[in-house]
């Protein structure tokens, strides 16, 4: 590979990375989110007298 | 249901939200995967640059991107100040997040591009590059007004009067740091305007309706995360 | 129109006189930008160029500016009076003018030293970096004023202001700057105006709603 080819490749790697980077965060985000819903219906039914 | 969820109709979001995202993202991965094969296998390479011209293909549609959620992001604000609805404040929020990760991007591939093309990983002479500092620059700072203000009405006026700023501040930047090279530093010419073929063009106005749609894609995604986010706070409120 | 100027006037004339009876801000920012000049002169390695002084000349303002727009709506905090002035029947917008003209009137009794100072350390001012520096004080307060009033709401004010002051003030930097050393500074001038103008009127017209709750 040139050294221009190595360069291009190496910025669409970053875009690459930054879109699963960003997945990576989501799916955290989605996780914990998950939890915090779990966590709060519990809260709910606790609080109903269950 | 909370106020941030509420779509225009006041109907809490639904299955129609979601098709909507899904097509989205089908359009986005088209665009761009149809884009850059054009940049590829159809456009020439660039006489004077050879090959690493082929990062203006992603590098600028990235940087027209960045500026079109910035410009979202300021409408929103605007709309927040005009009606008080407070979606909008998401809305806005959202809007300047991706812009200042699109802008991120554009630092970095610009970044690359001025490494391979002049052997400097930053040079003052690039003038869209030292625009994008400075708007991140300013951008990021939006970040810290919003962490270190309590929730409520007031960070989000002040939220929405700083993206006004922000979009303001996008022309006389420019403006400025076109006006700085004739003192400050010698500006580089660049290849991005002046007589681009028209393989080029195509190619690269289909990678930026691809990069704008990506954009649009995440945006929906992020807004949802932080719309629930909000809800299950409220709800916490109330359950406690 | 006339009550609206005298608001203007009674809030511009408040700040200064609060600020000649108790003499905290501007001594400070007197003190500060004379050292700030002195650690300059430091800074320099010798054969720097003049060019590179009156670059640090800017840099002194904004940081003195800065020290002063951090004091801006200090008194009106810690006497809990903001609300106050909000609730007043004037235009939410004379305040924001009001106290543009008093943070514009420290930044000219600042710069009355500073730039003696200047002349006197490195070397002699051009009229048209005067004119810059007095155009420049205009851009300076108006949006300082603004952010100040912003910061005020955050928990972390002395940070916040710097932070969101800097990146907006770069385009008067380098339209100051200009002015200074370019051949013809009359474009920078005029840009240093246009700066003025716009963010002004954006200033002017949303200031009201960084004040009210």
């Amino acid at each position: 590979m040139t050294t221009s080819e190595k360069y291009v490749t190496a910025a669409y790697l970053v875009l690459l990375g930054a879109l699963l980077a960003y997945l990576l965060i989501i799916a955290l985000k989605v996780g914990r989110l998950e939890q915090e819903l779990a966590d709060l219906a519990r809260a709910a039914r606790e609080k109903r007298g269950g | 249901m909370s106020t941030w969820s509420r779509n225009r109709n006041g109907r809490a979001g639904k299955a129609g939200d979601a098709s909507v995202a899904a097509a989205l993202a089908v359009a986005a991965t088209g665009l761009l995967v149809g884009g850059l094969a054009l940049a590829f296998f159809w456009a020439p390479e660039d006489a004077d640059q050879g090959f690493s011209q082929k990062i203006f293909y992603i590098h600028v549609p990235i940087a027209l991107t960045a500026y079109a959620c910035f410009i979202v992001g300021a409408w929103k604000a605007l709309r927040l100040l005009g009606t008080r609805d407070r979606r909008y404040d998401l809305e806005s929020y959202t809007a300047i997040h991706m812009g200042v990760i699109f802008g991120l991007l554009t630092l970095v591939t610009g970044s690359i591009w001025a490494k391979v093309s002049w052997g400097q990983w930053w040079t003052w002479g690039e003038r869209q590059l030292v625009l994008f500092l400075i708007l991140f620059l300013f951008y990021s700072s939006y970040f810290m007004l919003r962490y270190s203000t309590d929730p409520g009405p007031r960070r989000e006026r002040n939220s929405a009067v700083y993206a006004l700023f922000g979009v303001v501040l996008i022309p006389v930047s420019f403006l400025a740091v076109r006006i700085a090279g004739t003192i400050l530093h010698p500006t580089i010419f660049t290849h991005k305007g002046a007589n681009l073929p028209g393989t080029m063009l195509v190619s690269v106005a289909v990678c930026f309706a691809g990069m704008l749609t990506l954009a649009a894609t995440l945006y929906r995604v992020e807004l949802a995360g932080k719309r629930i986010d909000a809800s299950l706070r409220e709800l916490r409120e109330l359950l406690a | 129109m006339s009550g609206y100027a005298a608001d203007v006037a009674a809030l511009a004339r408040k700040d200064l006189l609060l600020e000649l009876r108790s003499r905290e801000t501007l001594p400070a920012m007197l003190l500060f930008v004379v050292s700030a000049l002195t650690v300059f002169h430091f800074a320099l390695p010798a054969g720097s160029s003049a060019r590179a002084e009156t670059g640090l000349l800017w840099i002194a303002i904004v940081f003195t500016a800065l020290l002063g727009l951090g004091r801006a709506f200090a008194a009106e905090r810690e006497q809990g009076a903001l609300d106050g002035l909000v609730l007043a029947p004037c235009d939410r917008s004379a305040i924001w003018l009001g106290k543009t003209l008093g943070v514009t009137a420290f930044l000219v009794l600042a710069e009355l030293v500073a730039l003696p100072a200047f002349a006197l350390f490195f070397h002699s001012l051009s009229w048209e970096l005067v004119a810059a520096v007095a155009l420049a004080d205009v851009g300076i307060a108006a949006i300082g004023t603004l952010l100040a009033a912003m910061a005020a709401a955050s928990r972390a004010r002395e940070l916040l202001l710097p932070l969101m002051f800097l990146p907006l003030v770069i385009p008067v930097v380098i339209g100051g700057v200009g002015a200074s050393v370019a051949a013809n500074p009359g474009s920078f001038l005029a840009f240093l105006g246009l700066y003025d103008a716009v963010f002004a009127i954006l200033c002017w017209a949303s200031f009201e709603y960084v004040v009210t709750e």
